[in-house]
């Protein structure tokens, strides 16, 4: 089969709020960056797919908006999808392989801090039974961390050490907030935003974009481009209905790694979009790792930009293998409530 | 069963609120406005000039830092003839809708046509804005109450076709 690569990533520094800064005002730097380090043009690229939210601004086809941080002359080939960027990756990894093109780029972008992010997210449930009753992402979150706890599978102890574990992990990433991890007796007592989690739980507020050139083999021989391979990637969804899961499975991600292959003990280093404590809990489960080894980049819980969070999983699995002695690494997306919608990409050094 | 007369549902409004931001480019127009002057930007590419500025050339990927004043006059470079009230709206129809290219700018924008019989309005028309009393003036190209005829000759439609230098 057809490989290809990612060649190139870059983040912008994640802001609690962007302030007058808009959504091309952040894209574009990032485009900028990821085209300079592939010593790409805009014209090299012949395909372009992002990712974003439109209810994030407030505003229908606003991601038509987001259009404006790139080169559009002579007219391109585009592509949109309305979930987060990994997937406008899995597109554009699609349309390599198809033979469509050789070069793409993706990039995805997001602003938390205009609107309610709890009362936004709600919104992308069910319409006819859950959404009406607004349950927010916190809420559904703790849903979540209850029936961990109630499995036996989760302790406070367990999340406050995936928080502090994120922290001390952040310092890799100079595009990552720097916090302050709470003492656990300072953690035990902060209060409650939806039992059992509590502010330290939940991924910060954040504004920013990403941007990720991938390209075919032939096209990385072509511009003497210096890929990092992506060996496998697909996605699963879990039922829309909350009712229908065990959310202390994330069956989803169990089924990719049958279906594609993954054996986790050849794996050296994975980052999950894992955005509250609990997640990070669980996913270091399913994954086998201790809370300290997934997410060296500190993840979600320091900073989660909507719509470029899980294409980050994949750029910073990037990064680390460019920039380490590691050879496989495994980047896990997410999408929806509760970890519903989950998306793997293994990645490999060439060497 | 339920009385017939009894609703079995309810209705939930869906609304959410946003702090809205236009933009650092975006801004310094809304500002300039304010101050009944319209600023623009200029592509340091291809010196394409944009107003409303968006803060970047989409032409060529690009930010536009350099901003150009530019004047209320202009001509319409497109129009429609708007048949259906808008609820709310003071202006009874028909009424004209225009594509609005300031002089020196090289994209349009929405505004009213007022003070020319519909029938009248022809794509190549000189313009100019009508602004509402200085009191009034927010941050908001409502400053304009519309556009008139200025009763110069038209322009050629051609020369409105952009030319990248």
């Amino acid at each position: 089969m057809k490989r290809i690569g990612v060649v190139g990533y870059s983040q912008n520094s994640i802001k609690s709020d962007a302030g007058a800064a808009n959504e091309v005002e952040l894209i574009m730097p990032v485009v900028h960056e990821v085209l300079a380090e592939t010593n790409l043009t805009q014209s090299n690229i012949d395909f372009t797919c992002s990712g974003s939210c439109d209810y994030l601004q407030g505003a229908a086809f606003a991601f038509v908006e987001g259009l404006n941080a790139i080169q559009t002359y002579p007219p391109i080939k585009e592509s949109h999808v309305e979930m987060d960027a990994a997937w406008a990756l899995y597109e554009s990894y699609l349309r390599i392989l198809s033979g469509d093109a050789e070069i793409a780029l993706i990039y995805g972008f997001g602003k938390s801090s205009p609107g309610n992010l709890d009362q936004i997210m709600s919104l992308q449930l069910d319409p006819y039974y859950v959404a009406p009753l607004w349950p927010d992402r916190v809420n559904l979150a703790g849903l979540q961390a209850q029936s961990m706890m109630q499995a036996g599978m989760l302790t406070r102890e367990d999340m406050h050490a995936a928080v502090c574990a994120s922290a001390h992990n952040a310092k890799n990433n100079p595009s990552a907030f720097k916090i302050d991890p709470p003492s656990l007796e300072e953690y035990l007592g902060s209060a409650m935003i939806s039992s059992p989690l509590t502010k330290y739980d939940c991924a910060p507020i954040s504004d920013g974009a990403s941007a990720i050139i991938i390209a075919s083999e032939d096209a990385c021989k072509k511009y003497n481009l210096d890929p990092i391979w992506i060996e496998k990637i697909g996605h699963q969804v879990d039922s829309s209905n909350l009712g229908f899961r065990d959310l202390t499975l994330v069956k989803p991600v169990s089924d990719l790694m049958n279906k594609l292959d993954i054996d986790l003990n050849t794996i050296d280093i994975i980052e999950t979009q894992a955005q509250f404590s609990h997640e990070v809990v669980l996913m270091s489960q399913i994954f086998k790792r201790t809370i300290q080894d997934i997410n060296l980049s500190g993840g979600p819980l320091a900073g989660n930009v909507m719509m470029a969070a899980g294409l980050d999983t994949i750029g910073h699995t990037y990064k680390f293998l460019k920039s380490h002695q590691h050879s496989v690494a495994l980047a896990h997306a997410v999408s929806g409530p509760c970890l519903q919608h989950n998306l793997l990409a293994c990645l490999r050094s060439p060497a | 069963m339920n009385n017939s007369s009894e609703k079995d549902y309810f209705e939930s409004l869906i609304s959410l609120e946003y702090t809205h931001t236009a933009g650092s480019a975006t801004t310094r127009f809304l500002e300039a406005v304010a101050e009944g002057k319209i600023v623009g930007q200029k592509c340091p590419k291809c010196s394409a000039v944009y107003v409303p500025p968006r803060g970047s050339c989409p032409r060529d990927g690009v930010p536009t830092s350099e901003e150009v004043t530019l004047t209320d006059r202009g001509c319409v470079e497109s129009f429609t003839v708007v048949h259906i009230p808008i609820p709310g709206n003071p202006i009874e129809p028909p009424f004209v809708s225009a594509m609005i290219r300031l002089d020196g700018a090289n994209i349009s924008f929405l505004h009213l046509i007022q003070e020319i019989p519909v029938e009248e309005i022809r794509i190549g028309m000189r313009v100019e804005a009508v602004w509402k009393p200085q009191e009034e003036w927010t941050t908001s190209l409502e400053n304009i109450k519309w556009f008139k005829p200025t009763g110069e000759p038209d322009i050629k439609p051609e020369s409105l076709i952009f030319k990248p230098k």
